[in-house]
C-alpha cells in the first residue's frame, strides 16, 4: 500500500518527471505515426499487388511460355476450390500513336477480361467498365479494330493528390503496338527483314491499379489478339501464365497444395509430348512469391525502419535511464530513511519501478493519443500544407498513392506502448537496484555530509 | 540485557588510508535504560549507534539482541528488526517531503504490513499515530507537510514515527543537535517522558549537559570506551 502511495507522490511531486514523460511521449508519437503510415503503405502495396495477380500463379520464366494449357484450365475451372481461372499472355513491345514519331516501351498482357476479372482484381481497376468487364475491349470508335485497356498514367496526367480527370467516354486514341514474336524454341518467330508484329488497337478503357509499373507502362489486349501478335497460337497454343483465384473458405496453403498436385499430374501426363520441355521453366507460386521482386524492397524498407526505431527505443531507454538516475540520485535520502525503518531493498526497487511504470504509462498514453490524433488529421494537414505552401509528403505524380495511409492499428499501438513502458521500467531498474541495495547507513551518511 | 555489542571493530577506507573508528568496543544496554553515548566529533558515537541498530555491520565483533547475534539474521529478519524492534531518530529528522506528518508517522507501520494486513491494521495504526502526534503537541497539524514545520516540530514527528511500531529500543542520533537549546530541551523532555513509561533509549550526543539527563553515560574516545 505504502509503495503505491509513495510512487504516486513521487509521480505528482517531481517536475523532472515531465522530462521523462516528454521523452517517452515523443518517441511513442513518432513511432506510432511512422509505423502506422509505413504499415499502411506496405499493406496497401501488397493488396494492390495481390489484386494484380491471382491467389496462385502458374507461370513460365521464359517469354516463350508453355503449351498444353487448355485441358488444364478446363480442369481447374471444374474444381470447386477455384472460383476464377485466367490464362494470360505476357510480353513486351513498343507503342506509338499513329501519326506520332515517338515510341514507348510497354508491357503487354493478353487476357480474357471476364476470366481475368474473376481471377484477379482487374475488373475493379477499369474506369469505364468496372461493372461490365466483358465490354472492356469494346471500343466505340472503330468497330473493326480491337480495343485495348491502357495504364491510366500513359494517357492522363494525375492531379496533385493522385486523381485523374477522366473524360466521360474513353478518349479517341489509337495505339500502334509492335512486338517481337518468339517461336516455341525461343528464336524469332518471323524471319526476313521485319521480325516484328504490328497491329493498331483502339483505346476502350484504362486501368488504374495503383501500381506505378502497371499504370504507367502496361497495356491489356484481348487474349486472342495478343496470342496472335506474339505468334503463340501456332503450331501449338502457348501462354505465359495462369492466374487462379481460390473460392471463399479455401486457405492459401490448401489451394496451393491442390494446384501444385494437379500441375504435377498435368506435367506427368504431357511429358512425352513435343513441347513438354517448356514445362521446365514453369513454377507454381502464390501471389506473394510471384510479386516478391516488387514487394521485397518495400518490406526491406519497413524492416530498416523498424531497426531504426529500435535504435530510437535504445536512445529513449538511455534518456529515461539518465532521468531516473537523476531522480533516484535526488531520492537517496528517502531510500536511506526507508531502509532504516525496515523497508527491504526489493521494496525500494519496486517503489521506483511503480513510479517509472506510471511515467511510462502516462507518457506513452500521451504519445499514443497524440499519434492517433495526428494520423486522423494527417491528410487534412497535408492538404493544408499543399494549399498554402505547395508542399507534399509524397508527390502523387511519382508515388501511386491516393491519400496517406492513416489507419490506426491498435495491435501495433499496443506493442509500441508496451515497449515504451518496458523501456521506462528498464531505464529505472538499474539506478533503483543500485540505490535500493546500498547499506542504509551509506545513503544516510552521504546525505548528512 | 536487551542489546549487547561485543568486541566491535569498524573501519572505513578513505582512499589509500584506513580509518579505524571503533577499536574493539564492548557495550551492553539493559531493558528500560536511558543511555547516552558521548564523545568528541569522530569518536565513533554514530557508528556505534548504527551498528547497534543494524544499519551497518561491524568489521569484527558482533551485536546481540536478546542473546542472538544480528549477523545470523537474514535480510528479512534484519528488515523486521529495523521495522519493529528499533526506532531511529536522526539529527536531521529525515522525514519524507512528499508525505504529510500523519503519513510520515504511519510509514513504518505500513512498511511492516502487507496490503491485506494493512487493511485490518490501518484503523488502529492511524489511531496510535494520531495519539502519538497529539502527545507531541502536533494534533492539529496532521495534514501538514514536513517543510511546513519548524525544526523542533519535525524532530517530534521523527520521534513519533520511531515509536509507531512500539519498538523495544529507541536509538537517537544527536536528536537535539540541529535545534536551539529551548527546542532541544522540549525534545529531551519528550524522550524522558517515553523513558519514564518504560522505553529503552540509546542517545548519541556530544553535549555532556544533555548526557547528564540519561541514566548512564558511555564516553567514547578514539573508538574505545573511556
Amino acid at each position: 500500500m505504502y509503495k503505491l502511495m509513495l510512487a504516486t507522490r513521487y509521480f505528482f511531486k517531481r517536475r523532472i518527471n515531465l522530462l521523462a514523460m516528454a521523452a517517452i511521449a515523443l518517441c511513442v508519437f513518432i513511432v506510432v505515426v511512422v509505423m502506422s503510415v509505413m504499415i499502411g503503405l506496405v499493406s496497401d502495396f501488397k493488396e494492390k499487388n495481390h489484386s494484380y495477380s491471382g491467389d496462385c500463379v502458374i507461370h513460365s520464366d521464359s517469354l516463350v511460355g508453355f503449351a498444353y494449357y487448355e485441358d488444364f484450365v478446363s480442369e481447374l475451372e471444374g474444381e470447386k476450390f477455384a472460383c476464377g481461372v485466367s490464362p494470360v499472355i505476357d510480353g513486351f513491345g513498343l507503342m506509338r500513336r499513329p501519326g506520332y514519331e515517338d515510341n514507348i516501351g510497354l508491357q503487354i498482357r493478353g487476357v480474357d477480361p471476364v476470366k481475368h476479372s474473376a481471377a484477379t482484381g482487374f475488373g475493379d481497376t477499369l474506369y469505364y467498365h468496372k461493372d461490365n468487364p466483358e465490354k472492356a475491349f469494346e471500343n466505340i470508335y472503330e468497330p473493326n479494330l480491337p480495343g485495348s485497356v491502357i495504364g491510366v498514367s500513359i494517357i492522363y496526367k494525375s492531379g496533385s493528390f493522385g486523381e485523374y480527370d477522366h473524360f466521360p467516354v474513353p478518349r479517341d486514341l489509337k495505339f500502334e503496338i509492335t512486338c517481337f514474336p518468339l517461336n516455341a524454341k525461343g528464336g524469332l518467330a518471323r524471319g526476313g527483314a521485319d521480325p516484328t508484329s504490328t497491329k493498331v488497337f483502339v483505346n476502350s478503357d484504362d486501368t488504374h491499379s495503383g501500381l506505378v509499373k502497371v499504370d504507367g507502362g502496361m497495356i491489356y489486349l484481348p487474349f486472342d489478339e495478343a496470342q496472335s501478335m506474339f505468334e503463340m497460337g501456332w503450331p501449338i497454343k502457348r501462354i505465359n501464365s495462369i492466374h487462379i483465384k481460390f473460392s471463399k473458405g479455401v486457405s492459401a496453403d490448401e489451394g496451393m497444395a491442390k494446384v501444385a498436385a494437379m500441375w504435377a499430374k498435368h506435367v506427368e501426363r504431357n511429358k512425352d509430348k513435343t513441347y513438354a520441355n517448356l514445362f521446365d521453366n514453369v513454377s507454381v507460386e502464390d501471389w506473394f512469391r510471384y510479386r516478391r521482386e516488387i514487394i521485397a524492397p518495400m518490406e526491406k524498407e519497413q524492416t530498416m525502419l523498424t531497426i531504426l526505431f529500435a535504435m530510437l527505443g535504445i536512445i529513449t531507454v538511455f534518456v529515461i535511464f539518465v532521468v531516473f538516475y537523476m531522480i533516484i540520485g535526488h531520492k537517496t535520502r528517502d531510500i536511506g530513511i526507508m531502509r532504516s525503518i525496515g523497508v527491504s531493498s526489493w521494496s525500494v526497487v519496486s517503489i521506483f519501478l511503480l513510479f517509472a511504470g506510471m511515467v511510462g504509462v502516462v507518457g506513452s498514453a500521451i504519445g499514443a493519443s497524440a499519434g492517433c490524433s495526428f494520423l486522423v488529421k494527417i491528410n487534412d494537414m497535408e492538404d493544408w500544407l499543399f494549399e498554402n505552401y505547395e508542399w507534399q509528403l509524397w508527390n502523387r505524380e511519382i508515388y501511386a498513392i491516393g491519400e496517406i495511409p492513416h489507419d490506426i492499428e491498435f495491435n501495433v499501438i499496443a506493442v509500441i506502448v508496451a515497449c515504451a513502458i518496458g523501456a521506462a521500467l528498464l531505464g529505472a531498474f538499474v539506478p533503483a537496484v543500485q540505490a535500493g541495495f546500498k547499506r542504509p547507513v551509506e545513503v544516510l551518511q552521504v546525505n548528512q555530509v | 540485557m536487551i542489546l549487547k555489542g561485543v568486541d566491535l571493530h569498524k573501519s572505513y577506507k578513505m582512499g589509500q588510508t584506513k580509518l579505524e573508528v571503533l577499536r574493539g568496543l564492548d557495550v551492553s544496554i539493559s531493558e528500560g535504560e536511558f543511555v547516552a553515548i558521548v564523545g568528541a566529533s569522530g569518536s565513533g558515537k554514530s557508528t556505534l549507534l548504527h551498528l547497534l541498530g543494524a544499519l551497518d555491520k561491524p568489521n569484527q565483533g558482533r551485536v546481540e539482541f536478546r542473546g542472538k547475534a544480528l549477523s545470523s539474521f537474514g535480510s528479512g529478519q534484519l528488515n523486521g528488526f529495523r521495522n519493529k524492534t528499533v526506532g531511529f531518530v536522526f539529527q536531521f529528522y529525515h522525514l519524507l517531503d512528499e508525505l504529510n506528518i500523519l503519513e510520515n508517522t504511519l510509514l513504518p507501520a505500513m512498511a511492516g504490513s502487507n496490503s491485506f494486513g494493512w487493511v485490518s491494521r490501518r484503523k488502529t495504526a492511524k489511531e496510535s499515530a494520531i495519539l502519538l502526534l497529539e502527545r507531541m503537541g502536533l494534533g492539529g497539524r496532521l495534514k501538514h507537510k514536513a517543510y511546513q514545520l519548524s525544526g523542533g516540530e519535525r524532530q517530534r514527528v521523527a520521534i513519533a514515527r520511531a515509536l509507531i511500531n512500539d519498538p523495544e529500543l529507541l536509538l537517537a542520533d544527536e536528536p537535539t543537535g540541529n535545534l536551539d537549546s529551548e527546542t532541544g530541551n522540549g525534545i529531551l523532555e519528550a524522550l524522558e517522558e517515553f523513558h519514564l513509561a518504560g522505553q529503552t533509549i540509546v542517545m548519541v550526543t556530544h553535549d555532556s549537559r544533555i548526557a547528564d539527563r540519561a541514566d548512564r553515560v558511555i564516553r567514547l574516545v578514539d573508538g574505545k570506551i573511556e
